[in-house]
Order: structure tokens, then sequence, then C-alpha cells
């Protein structure tokens, strides 16, 4: 815009504008660093707050059609709201603080959890739970030895999906100043443009994806060893 | 609840819509740009989709292409384009949206044509239909639901995401956001939070409806409207 405005070139356009520069990560890496934690620490708190939120709220939902129902219904409505808005609704309550983020996140990670840990409650066959039931399995000792190891997969995955779609969304979270390696990314678009930036952060938060979907893959396969066993 | 009232304020303000720059201008420039953003990502994704999965192939590189998308930041590919030589503005705001919508509706779309059953498409063959008729009068019908979820999907998402090409000085009602929390006026954060929430949840309900009507066979649309059955009973329909 404010080169199509005068047809006199600045000096800013004139100016270098490479895409990755080496330099700017070294010069820069105490403050890439600082925003990479705090985006790892929005997108672990959100996973497991969500995780501890959505497991009551799927044995809940478990256990009637209608409730079932009303879960989904207003897990699809919670996250059809854009995650601009989400933000918006949060922050009168909580301020421009990593807090207002964190809630945010916590919802949209609660909703695509709930939904996978009901589907893998509902995944488990009847014929084992009255199994377990006739050997004599209370309800605590049958959820975490029998429905829990059944469920595992599809709890898995929804983890999976969650992780990976919170560490894109954090990038949000600058509309309040705490975007975690998305600060980078307006950073750079503010600082006329500096595309160096803004790709050290777009490329960290795929990267960060990327690591923690392979992490809970490995943690995946550790924890199912018999899913192994039975393909091979 | 000030602040709703603040918000409530804000849009009971006609000068707030009629404006220039105002609601209906941005909530127009939204519109236009995830519509048009939509339409490219179906223009690509289903010849596509329809293809590879009335061949088999490529069912990994679907699948790929939609669990990496999910970790690219929106913000990011906005900001991308918005610094190439297209500059910022709706042009890059509209690809990084279609960017963005193409992998549900590529997926549904294989998916929905790879679904389909295999007799099916053996019998439109004995039958004598060319490959072309196999692909729009078999198995396109029965491919239209997963299709359709796919371009629910990819559409509600476009809608949600168009509200941060603001937070890059781009247009539509994310813009209402970003200048309330500039301003530090709450109200109309609160009040531009309502309206882009409600055009999503708009346009979901508007395409399940839409999605319902263009699935062919009996007994789709189960609201108001007395279902009719036809004579022959369970047949498979062949015309969209």
């Amino acid at each position: 815009m404010l080169s199509a405005a005068s047809p006199a070139v600045l000096a800013a356009d004139e100016a270098p504008n490479p895409w990755f520069d080496p330099s700017y990560v070294t010069a820069n890496w105490d403050t890439i660093l600082a925003y990479l934690g705090e985006h790892v620490r929005l997108t672990v708190a959100a996973v497991v707050l969500g995780a501890l939120i959505a497991l009551p709220l799927a044995l809940l939902a478990r256990r009637s059609r209608w409730l079932a129902a009303g879960v989904l219904g207003v897990s699809t409505l919670v996250y059809t709201i854009p995650s601009l808005a989400m933000f918006a609704f949060v922050a009168p309550l909580t301020g421009l603080s990593a807090t207002t983020v964190l809630v945010g996140l916590v919802l949209y990670s609660l909703v695509i959890l709930v939904r996978n840990f009901l589907a893998g409650l509902q995944s488990v066959p009847a014929d084992v739970q009255e199994a377990a039931r006739g050997m004599g399995y209370g309800p605590a000792r049958l959820f975490w030895q029998v429905e829990l190891p059944l469920a595992l997969p599809s709890f898995m995955a929804g983890i999976r999906v969650a992780t990976v779609s919170t560490v894109a969304l954090v990038t949000v979270g600058v509309i309040v100043g705490h975007g975690g390696l998305g600060q980078l990314i307006t950073g750079g678009f503010n600082a006329n443009f500096y595309r160096a930036e803004i790709v050290t952060g777009a490329v960290g938060c795929v990267a960060l994806a990327l690591v923690a979907d392979l992490l809970l893959a490995g943690a995946e396969r550790a924890l199912t060893p018999w899913t192994r066993q039975a393909r091979s | 609840m000030n602040l709703l009232q603040e918000a409530f304020q804000y849009l009971n303000d006609p000068f707030n819509w009629t404006r220039p720059n105002g609601i209906l201008d941005l909530a127009a420039q939204h519109l236009r740009i995830s519509v048009t953003a939509v339409l490219a990502a179906m223009l690509i994704g289903i010849p596509v989709g329809a293809l590879l999965g009335h061949t088999g192939h490529g069912g990994g590189f679907t699948v790929a292409l939609s669990n990496v998308s999910r970790a690219i930041p929106t913000l990011a590919l906005l900001t991308v384009f918005a610094v190439t030589p297209i500059g910022f503005g709706p042009t890059a705001t509209t690809i990084a949206l279609a960017l963005f919508a193409l992998p549900p509706v590529l997926t549904n779309t294989y998916v929905g044509f790879r679904g389909v059953d295999r007799d099916v498409v053996e019998a439109s063959r004995a039958m004598g239909m060319s490959e072309p008729q196999v692909l729009l009068r078999a198995e396109l019908p029965l491919a239209v639901p997963l299709l359709m979820t796919g371009v629910r999907t990819a559409a509600v998402q476009v809608v949600a995401t168009a509200t941060l090409a603001a937070l890059v000085a781009g247009g539509g009602l994310g813009r209402i956001i970003t200048l309330g929390f500039r301003q530090q006026d709450y109200g109309a954060v609160l009040a531009g939070a309502i309206l882009v929430a409600l055009l999503a949840v708009a346009t979901e309900v508007l395409l399940a409806v839409v999605s319902r009507a263009v699935t062919p066979g009996p007994s789709r649309l189960t609201f108001g409207r007395v279902r009719t059955r036809r004579p022959g009973g369970g047949a498979v329909p062949v015309n969209p």
C-alpha cells in the first residue's frame, strides 16, 4: 500500500529482505527461546487441563443418549466460534494476560478431546464390560484396567489432534500479546514486513507441532504394545 | 453486565452499521472473501479428490496433506502471503483461506468417492456406462454426503479464520475486534465477537440445510416435510 501510493521507492523497499536469515536467529536467540517457552507452556497446559475436564464429561455423557447428544451439540457450537472471537469473549474477564489465551485454548482442546474420549469409551465392547463385571470388577477397576486400555488408541488420537491444533491456535493469542511464536509473526509484520522474523515464527510453529505429534505418536506406541503385537 | 450493555449499545447504533467501514461493509467484505476462497477450494479440491478417489490412488497423500495442514497456523499463512509481491489486501487473504479450505474439501471428496461400493461401480460399468458416466452418475450421488461435509467444514473454518485477516491489516469483521482491543473499547470487542460467532454458526446451519437438500435419496430432509416413499423403496437413486 505504501509503495503503491507513490512511484518513488522508499529506502525500506530497496533494503534486502530475505526469507530466512541465520544471523537473525542467532542474534535474537534469547527472544525466540522465550516465545517458544511460552508457546510450549500454553500448549501443554491447555491440553492437560482440557483432558482433565473432558474425561469426567465423557464419562458422564456416556451414561445417557441425551447427555451425549447435548455434549456433542455444545462442543460443535463451541468449536464453530472463531478463535479471535473466543479470545475477545474471555478478554474482558481476564484482561490482556496469558490466562485469556489459556482459557480459550482449553475450551477448544476440550471440545476435541471430549468427542474422542466419548467415541473411545463407546467403542469398548459391551461383552468385555459384562465379562469384567462378572469377574467382580468394580466401576473404578473396570475403568482403569479394562475400559481405559481399550479406549486408549482413540484417546491418544484425540490428544494428538488437540495438541497439533492448539500449537497452531496459540498464535492467535497475539491479540492480547501472548501468542508465543505468533509474536514473531506479527512482530515481523509490524517491523516493515521483515520476512526473516515472520518465517522464523511460522516455521517454528510448524516444527513444534510436528515434534509434539511425533512425541505423542511414540508415547502411544509405548503405551499400547499389544496393538503392535497383534499386527505383526 | 456493564460490558454486555456496551456491546448491545454498539450493535444498536445504526451509524455503526451503515457508516463506511461499518458492520455492513465489513460483513460484505468478510463474506466476499470467504465465498471466493471456498469456491476456489471446491473448484480445485472436488475434481482432484474425485479423480483420486475414482482411481484409488493418492490416499496417503491426501491424508498426509490434511494432517500437515492442521499444523500450519492460519496467521502464518495469512502473513506470508501478505509479504510476497501480492501485498496485503483481499487477494492475499483469499489465497491463504483457499489453501486452508482445500484439505478438508479434498480429503472428504476423496473418502466419499473411495467409499462408494465397488459393486455399484461394477454394475454401472456392466450397464454400459462410460467412465465419465460412472463418475458423475453413479459415484457422485453416493459421494455427495461426505463431499458436502467437507465443504461445510471448510466453509465454517474459512468464515471463522477470515476474522484473523484483521490481525495483519486485512478487512472483514475481525477488524471490529482488533480495533476495539487497540482502543481498549471492550464493548466493541464483545460486539465484534458476537457478530463473528453468529456469522460462523449461521454458516454452519445454512450449509447443513444445503447439504441435506442436495443429498439425493428419500427421507433426507427430516424436518418439517412429509416423508415421501418411492414406489421402488430403497433403490439407489442415480440422478443427483
